[in-house]
């Protein structure tokens, strides 16, 4: 939309297109507006507590407000709205407000039917948001703050163990301080019941929380367990179509991406697996994180495997950490060891899988018990599972699989013994009694990090808490004895014993 | 150079081909590229859709059963030619361009756009399928037009579309996709339509009635001729 500017006894100001009472000639898109004055705030002006709630710490088009422009108008006039520009263009580069895009590339324009220029130019980065253009003003709130509902109430009666404890005591004392703090749990040591205390000492402080994941499995099956720990909090959960947040949530869980959509919101902000692939703790997501939370707010970062730049922060002891070395059950980490299996990716060539994995798979299967084997590209699992395909019990599953939640789903239960896979299953899927093998884990894609986390995925249950790793190889890489070397750090930290 | 649509660095790779294309850098990269379903071999010499996946026995000879229908009406349009099936990946680009407005992606289809013109369209006119003030504002642009653009010779803006969708919300969205079809004549450009054998472009070609109501106020107005061009064929 344009603005033309309006003169008052206060100064000049804008006022949106369709408020302008004649057509006015001198109407102008945002990009060209300097030096407008904002309205000062008006204490007697009775304002809309529904805008405010929604709007509150929010960053958002017009076009996502279900409010009519006429009330955004006025509570702006009142010194309760901003328009700020979406793009700037600051010594000839583009700069996208709401998620913090710099990369020209990443920038085009295009002949605009809002503001009649022939170049409004916007950003493609989070055009899946809705378009930021040049004249798309972003509005947020700067009015009073909204009544702080005491929301806190913790309805949960598991129990920590003693490493759990202590860290959750020292996110409890974290909380309302502007901090940072690392908390370096390895795969198993129940990182979300840690939480628990901290977010109700906070929501009990009338704070506001928020914990963001860069994954919307994540945010969705946490979401029903942190509704149950904390019934009163009205907690929301924002991810790809479901970002609409109606209630003045206290506490809020939230795919890093939808961050974009909030501004000076959050007092405490727990990022979840920081270093997960894509959004490793890179330049957007930091620019999320700093722009969602208020100014001195704590922040904590979850991870099991930290990105170099974080365990060097560590290091010069710039960032705090709380290390979990050990899991909830108590068990120490599977050990990988490896084994050599000649040249696997010549042989798979040739439609053959060397006989080391052949020999291991056959164990596996008459076992009983479950396995992943891990493949690095999509094109060698398609090999493998094309000479394996005759057992029904086994299947493949990878990114681009339209049946792969169905295929995760069927693992769980049991029905597939074994699942051959890419790198997309190293987080996140718990089943109880499997060994892990990964076939040229001397490729590229297995970074030590990648390697960490499938040995992660072997013995999670207390029931079952060992399980074996294998990696088998063509030559050891660094990143297979780095992530060897962090896996008996972790135990010996642990003062766990590192069996083999 | 990156791909338009998947964002990823373009890998180029020098073979035969590139010879001839060294100054016309892709703008797509292969994996993308290869989602796109050109549709190529026999098709409905009416509408343009591929019969290779199209059921035998809903069809005459060179011609399918709904476009026979058509005819029968009194069709106002000649032809229709697609560049690309309407499959999901397609669905996806097409709903990351026209609905989120990521207008940068009607450059995917320049290359291919203007082969098809040179082909089948040649010395014609070109008309874009307008939008509703109100559906063009929602936007910001029109993707018909941004189509049009692509072809690198002028176009029209013959056509109006005086009425607001959203009026008969009563109905189902496809159900309102189809019936708003009415479309006015752009005095304007009269005399340019005259006489002329005239191209209609738009997005989406799926029953044929958005530009068979357009076809019909051209044909009303003196154009020779109509046909039509869309990216994709429903
Ligand atoms: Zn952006
Ligand atoms: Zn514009
Ligand atoms: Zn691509
Ligand atoms: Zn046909």
């Amino acid at each position: 939309m344009r603005f033309a500017s309006i003169q008052t006894e206060k100064g000049s100001f804008l006022c949106p297109e369709p408020l302008v009472e004649i057509s006015n000639p001198s109407l102008f898109s945002i990009k060209h507006s300097t030096m407008l004055t904002t309205p000062s705030i008006n204490p007697s002006f009775s304002l809309d507590s529904n805008l405010q709630t929604y709007l509150s710490g929010r960053h958002l088009l017009i076009d996502e407000l279900p409010f009519p422009i006429d009330q955004l108008h006025s509570h702006y006039l009142n010194g309760s709205i901003l328009y700020e520009k979406g793009i700037l263009l600051n010594k000839n580069r583009y700069c996208c407000q709401r998620c913090g895009n710099d990369d020209q590339t990443l920038f085009a324009s295009f002949s605009c039917f809002r503001c009649k220029e022939e170049q409004c130019t916007y950003c493609r980065k989070c055009i899946i948001m809705g378009r930021v253009s040049e004249c798309t003003p972003l509005i947020r709130w700067v009015g009073p703050a909204r009544d702080k509902e005491l929301s806190a109430g913790l309805a949960w009666d598991g129990t920590l163990s003693e490493l759990q404890k202590e860290a959750s005591q020292r996110i409890c004392e974290a909380v309302g301080e502007p901090k940072e703090m690392l908390v370096w749990a390895v795969c198993g040591a129940g990182k979300t019941e840690i939480l628990f205390e901290g977010i109700e000492r906070a929501l009990r402080l009338g704070l506001r929380v928020c914990l963001a994941s860069p994954r919307t499995d994540v945010i969705t099956e946490l979401y029903p367990r942190f509704e149950k720990a904390f019934p009163k909090a009205g907690v929301a959960a924002l991810y790809g179509g479901h970002s609409e947040l109606t209630s003045p949530s206290s506490l809020v869980l939230s795919t890093t991406h939808q961050l974009f959509r909030f501004k000076n919101a959050f007092d405490v902000i727990v990022v979840d697996e920081v270093d997960a692939f894509p959004f490793s703790y890179d330049r957007t997501l930091k620019f999320a994180v700093d722009k969602a939370a208020v100014d001195q707010s704590t922040r904590i970062y979850l991870s099991a495997t930290p990105s170099n730049k974080m365990k060097q922060r560590v290091r010069s002891q710039n960032l705090e950490v709380i290390h979990i070395s050990k899991r909830f059950h108590g068990y120490p980490l599977p050990v990988p060891h490896y084994k050599w299996c000649g040249n696997w990716s010549k042989l798979l060539k040739k439609q053959r899988i060397p006989s080391v994995i052949r020999q291991w798979i056959k164990e596996k299967l008459a076992s009983g018990r479950q396995a992943f084997l891990f493949v690095p590209t999509i094109e060698q699992l398609d090999t493998v599972y094309s000479i394996l395909k005759e057992n029904p019990e086994i299947d493949s599953v990878h990114s681009s699989d339209p049946d792969r939640i169905e295929k995760i789903k069927r693992f769980r239960k049991g029905e597939i013994k074994m699942l051959l896979t890419t790198t997309i299953l190293e987080r996140g899927v718990t089943v109880p009694k499997i060994d892990v093998g990964v076939l040229g884990s001397d490729h590229d894609v297995f970074s030590s990090n990648a390697l960490v986390q499938i040995a992660g995925r072997a013995g999670r249950s207390v029931e079952d808490p060992y399980g074996e790793v294998v990696y088998f190889h063509f030559g050891k890489t660094s990143a297979m004895v780095s992530a060897k070397r962090e896996i008996q750090n972790h135990n010996r930290r642990a003062g766990l014993v590192t069996r083999r | 150079m990156n791909c338009l649509s998947c964002h990823e660095p373009i890998q180029i790779k020098f073979g035969w081909n590139d010879l001839f294309y060294l100054n016309d850098p892709s703008s797509i990269c292969s994996a993308c590229s290869d989602q796109l379903e050109r549709i190529e071999g026999e098709i409905c010499r009416m509408c343009g859709r591929s019969f290779s996946i199209f059921p035998e026995q809903y069809r005459q000879d060179d011609c399918c059963f709904d476009c026979l229908e058509w005819e029968q009406h009194g069709s106002s349009i000649t032809k229709n030619r697609s560049l690309y099936q309407y499959n999901p990946f397609l669905k996806e680009v097409m709903a990351r361009f026209k609905y989120r407005g990521d207008a940068e992606l009607v450059k995917l289809f320049q290359k291919e756009l203007q082969a098809l013109v040179k082909r089948a369209f040649k010395g014609t006119i070109v008309v874009p399928i307008p939008l509703s003030k109100e559906r063009h504002y929602e936007r910001g642009f029109n993707q018909a037009e941004l189509v049009a653009g692509m072809i690198g010779c002028p176009y029209y803006h013959a056509l109006k579309r005086p009425v607001h969708e959203e009026k008969q919300s009563k109905k189902s969205k496809r159900e309102r996709l189809e019936h708003a079809t009415v479309f006015t004549m752009n005095e304007e450009f009269r005399s340019a339509i005259a006489n002329s054998d005239v191209t209609i472009v738009d997005d989406l070609y799926t029953t044929g009635a958005t530009v068979q109501a357009a076809g019909k106020i051209l044909l009303d107005h003196g154009a020779r001729t109509v046909s039509s061009l869309t990216i994709a064929r429903g």
